[in-house]
């Protein structure tokens, strides 16, 4: 192995968090994918406040219950997984999250029936 | 048999009975290639979805017990709620571009984005103030029924930590005036901007729970 391509150890441990910086800003999205995302979640809102017009809100309640609770779980979705990186951080940190919203969840909708609010 | 004593003095080693401690501005070591600061803003996180999650399943429970001819839904005022909720959802952008910013090293860029993020939580607030003094010339009150109880309840505690966040992204501001906040140190502009994007994702929940379902 010639001179230059030789590593010492200490070199080694100083030029990895620099690899791992570039590594990470190339994992992050531009500004310009970020509007997109607000974007696509503003066209969404606006979908939501149409199914509160009157012609709309006439129709049936289950179907428009189905539709503002899917629109309602993409808007959750795509904030939470672009401007809050869940998309690309490690998933320890998605994991955690999804353990107190799973847990929030499965304790609510316990009290909820409990209370026979579906009946 | 003979032995032979080592006349070697032992190799030199490093004291590690006393770690460093690090100094301002200087990572923590941790036994996880991720900050310790930011898995504990994510298990704040965690914990904060299950205070929402009682106040929104008690607004739940609650507004469908309202007595007959009482004071209840009919009072919101969707096309003010709508725009108010598309500024917070902005302001999620906006949040998102000043750490990119931040990233880059362009603390210009980074500061018009946090004011603005902050002037558009600023205009958020100022209409939910506006909306419950309507509310309340119109006669929902705190304890004028259960619905106006758990209503307030619930949107006064998004209230409040929007106005927290408000003060977070202030001193953001400040510190990176002051030379103290700077590319180093973005991680702390991620982690309030965690918490920005999670009182939006909750005001996700609230505007379609609360004032759209039918």
């Amino acid at each position: 192995m010639s001179e230059t391509e030789e590593i010492k150890p200490e070199q080694a441990e100083q030029a990895e968090p620099v690899e791992h910086q570039a590594d990470e800003h190339s994992q992050h999205p531009s500004d310009w994918q970020y509007i997109k995302v607000a974007i696509f979640l503003a066209v969404l809102t606006a979908i939501e406040v149409f199914t509160y017009f009157e012609s709309v809100h006439r129709l049936n309640n289950a179907a428009i219950f189905a539709v503002l609770i899917v629109i309602m779980i993409l808007k959750f979705f795509y904030v939470a997984a672009w401007f809050m990186h869940l998309k690309f951080d490690s998933p320890l940190m998605r994991n955690i999250f999804l353990m107190g919203m799973g847990f929030a969840l499965l304790v609510y909708l316990a009290m909820l029936t409990s209370f026979r609010i579906w009946a | 048999m003979s032995t032979q004593v080592s006349t070697e003095s032992p190799p030199e080693t490093e004291d590690t009975s006393t770690p460093a401690t690090p100094t301002a501005g200087e990572a923590h070591h941790t036994s996880t290639p991720m900050s310790n600061a930011k898995i504990m803003m994510w298990l704040f996180l965690g914990s904060e979805c299950l205070l929402f999650g009682a106040l929104i399943s008690t607004y739940i429970f609650l507004s469908n017990r309202l007595p007959e001819g009482e004071i209840g839904k009919e009072i919101f005022d969707i096309p003010f709620t709508s725009l108010s909720s598309f500024i917070l959802l902005m302001s999620s952008l906006t949040m998102v571009l000043a750490l990119s910013a931040i990233t880059g090293g362009d603390m210009r860029r980074f500061r018009i984005w946090i004011t603005t993020t902050a002037l558009l939580g600023g205009l958020f607030i100022g209409g939910q103030i506006y909306e419950f003094t309507v509310f309340y010339e119109e006669g929902l009150g705190y304890t004028t029924n259960i619905f106006g109880s758990a209503f307030y309840s619930l949107t006064g505690f998004h209230g409040a930590h929007v106005s927290i966040g408000i003060i977070l992204l202030m001193t953001l501001l400040v510190m990176n005036l002051r030379g103290t906040l700077t590319q180093e140190n973005k991680e702390t502009v991620e982690i309030v901007g965690l918490y920005w994007h999670f009182v939006d994702i909750i005001w996700i929940i609230i505007f379609t729970v609360v004032y759209l379902f039918p």
